[in-house]
């Protein structure tokens, strides 16, 4: 292995095959800068289309209430339950651990709201600054309803994009007011939504003010939660299932309904939701080990198609230098090495070159669904190693076995 | 500085440097020279060695008694050689004659350790050549034969001088020395002024002379050529066969397998075969192949 004679003679081999070399050098170098180019998309996917969904809540847990059915502890049917203020904070101080964005609603399903001379009826939400990440609301001009608003009972509102156009047209609608059944609310921002026209056509309010200005003293109508993202769906499905029995026990509970209701107290989750984005990742990931696996495959393929013609072109070659007095295990152990060395030069080759793009291309990409497109070293070290030892066995036994033949066979002329 | 005489013809000239290795492997096969003297001269620091010697012809390099060898073709058995006996004296330059068929490539092979007979002896320069593994077979090989064949047989993407020096890079002979060896055997040849081209980019004598002189550099007891003029017209076959009488004139036991009459006619002595059996073995009166050039 570390015989200077050795090392010699191969590299005076490499250098007198020049395109043998630079053939086999490139198929590998070729095939790990592809594995390695692949591999960082894939990652690179999975890391936007993740960040991509997980904008969009995907774990929500609705509360709304209704009418009891049934009578219970003395109480009559027929009851229509009032969610609180203190219900929203009870619950919400009770998770907060597995709670990510978190908000109480008091909506007006159809309310006027004019600018100048348009009027138009729009749904009118009082949300809490999380909600803007609940609904995945993008915040097209401005920004949406803070603490402070929140907090101070500040009559603000951020419109949606349809009701912008609506009401303003072209002009510019950050801090003019608007009337709200008479009221003035300065706006503060507007929003795009994927939801669509329907979902733009909303005007959101701190709760605060809403309660304060409709007269609805702490009254809320729903509570929305979203739960952390477990690392796996199973764990997800679990989590959210214990809160969501747990919320709706603790609220019927606290208002004395029967645990066998299902109206007065409804507790809905978008677990659905959830599955669709963990078995979304889930199969990417898949293809891309699958792609991933085939490519390495065919590297392993090819390489030990090279050596199995490198050993087939060199055969009358070995048959002379075994008539020269050369050993047959020298033979192959020079072949081997040579192989070695090729593959290996040539992977690590393929290897920086193939990180160096993802490097230099990685950043640069403007995509949503792409992003910091990354590879794992280990992995690709691995691969390049097991392209090596490939390689290396590929050539092992047509090279032993041109080595057996007998040098006579060899060199008989066609 | 080395001088090496035979027969008062000049064998080896060499460097000071290369004296050990260069003339201890002469020295070896002059354990049979009758006669030989050293003369030494102290010259400027320099020693001048002129060594003059005769070979001794009565011993025996190869020796082969009842030699048998069978090739199995399917479920029949070819018996190819039914018993050869035949012995060559150092010195030697033999032609083995005979159809396709007759077994003279198939003795050749056994005599040049490629293959192995079945039944018999055979040994070489007093060295039982039976049973070796492959390390022994090739060492053997390298040391004691060096090959000629038909088809010259050079590594094509090596040039002249590599190709030349190959054996002795099997001998673990040093790169440096390797290739001072080889480039004496190319001048000895009369291709020095080709050392570093490749064999595609010489002519067929060229090439045969290259092949000759990478039989010669190892040094061996019994050069072995199969047909060395087959692929040659007959002009350069005459100079190709002129060279092997010049290496065969300096002691070098030669054997040849050849189906032509005239070629066979300029060794010393043609042994015929036929369906594996010697039929005929007699010395010739040699025709010396610088006549026609």
């Amino acid at each position: 292995m570390f015989d200077i004679e050795r090392w010699q003679e191969i590299f005076e081999t490499l250098r007198k095959n020049k395109l043998r070399t630079f053939l086999t050098g490139l198929s590998v170098a070729s095939g790990i800068f592809i594995l390695v180019i692949l591999l960082g998309f894939s990652k690179g996917i999975e890391n936007g289309v993740t960040s991509q969904f997980q904008r969009d809540a995907t774990n929500l847990i609705t509360v709304w209430t209704g009418t009891t059915t049934k009578s219970y502890k003395g109480l009559n049917p027929g009851r229509y339950i009032q969610l609180k203020n203190e219900d929203y904070y009870a619950v919400s101080r009770k998770y907060d651990d597995y709670i990510d964005y978190k908000s109480s609603l008091y909506s007006i399903w159809g309310g006027t709201i004019s600018y100048k001379n348009e009027t138009g009826n729009y749904q009118i939400r009082g949300v809490m600054p999380d909600h803007q990440f609940i609904e995945n609301a993008d915040i097209g001009v401005g920004r949406f309803v803070n603490q402070s608003d929140f907090d101070e009972f500040k009559k603000v509102a951020v419109i949606g994009n349809k009701l912008k156009k609506d009401l303003f047209k072209d002009e510019d609608p950050i801090d003019k007011n608007i009337s709200i059944y008479g009221m003035n609310f300065k706006v503060i921002g507007v929003f795009y939504d994927p939801g669509g026209e329907r979902e733009e056509s909303q005007a959101y309010i701190p709760v605060s003010t809403a309660q304060k200005v409709f007269n609805a003293g702490d009254n809320i109508r729903n509570m929305l939660f979203t739960i952390k993202m477990a690392d796996n769906f199973e764990e997800a499905v679990e989590l959210s299932k214990n809160i969501s029995q747990n919320v709706e026990a603790d609220l019927k509970q606290m208002h004395t309904v029967a645990p066998d209701d299902t109206s007065a107290v409804r507790v809905f989750n978008t677990l659905e939701e959830a599955k669709k984005i963990y078995s979304l990742i889930g199969t990417i990931q898949a293809v891309f080990w699958f792609v991933g696996i085939g490519t390495i495959i065919a590297g392993i393929v090819g390489v030990g198609n090279i050596m199995l013609i490198i050993v087939k072109e060199r055969t009358k070659e070995i048959g002379i230098r075994k008539a020269l007095g050369a050993l047959p295990m020298s033979i192959v152990g020079m072949i081997l090495q040579e192989a070695v060395f090729v593959t290996m030069f040539a992977g690590l080759f393929g290897l920086i070159f193939g990180l160096g793009l993802l490097e230099i291309i990685g950043p640069q990409i403007q995509s949503d669904f792409i992003k910091y497109p990354q590879v794992n070293f280990n992995i690709a070290l691995t691969t390049v190693f097991l392209l090596v030892l490939a390689g290396a066995l590929a050539g092992f036994f047509p090279a032993y076995r041109a080595a057996k033949i007998k040098p006579i066979i060899a060199l008989r002329d066609e | 500085m080395v001088l090496l005489f035979t027969r008062n013809s000049l064998v080896l000239k060499s460097s000071k440097k290369t004296i050990l290795t260069v003339t201890f492997p002469f020295l070896n096969s002059l354990i049979y020279c009758t006669e030989f003297r050293f003369l030494t001269i102290s010259y400027d620091k320099r020693v001048i060695v002129l060594a003059n010697f005769t070979i001794n012809n009565h011993h025996h390099m190869i020796q082969i008694k009842d030699l048998h060898k069978s090739y199995q073709m399917g479920n029949n058995s070819l018996h190819v050689l039914k018993g050869i006996n035949f012995n060559v004296k150092e010195g030697e330059m033999v032609s083995i004659m005979g159809s396709s068929g007759s077994g003279k490539s198939t003795l050749l092979n056994i005599l040049g350790i490629l293959d192995e007979a079945d039944s018999g002896s055979y040994i070489l320069d007093g060295v039982s050549i039976k049973n070796l593994n492959e390390k022994v077979a090739a060492n053997y090989r390298n040391k004691f034969l060096g090959f000629i064949f038909q088809s010259f047989n050079l590594i094509n993407y090596k040039s002249a001088l590599d190709n030349v020096a190959m054996p002795l890079y099997y001998q673990g002979v040093k790169r440096k020395e390797r290739i001072e060896k080889a480039e004496y055997y190319l001048e000895k040849v009369g291709l020095s002024a080709w050392s570093h081209h490749l064999p595609n980019e010489l002519s067929g004598g060229q090439k045969q002379r290259v092949a000759i002189a990478r039989a010669l550099a190892s040094n061996p007891k019994v050069l072995l050529a199969d047909e060395p003029t087959g692929a040659l017209d007959s002009k350069t076959s005459q100079e190709v066969m002129e060279l092997i009488q010049g290496i065969n004139d300096e002691g070098k036991t030669i054997l040849m397998v050849t189906h032509e009459h005239d070629i066979a006619q300029m060794t010393k002595r043609i042994v015929h075969i036929k369906d594996g059996l010697i039929i005929d073995d007699n010395p010739v009166e040699q025709v010396r192949a610088s006549l026609y050039v």
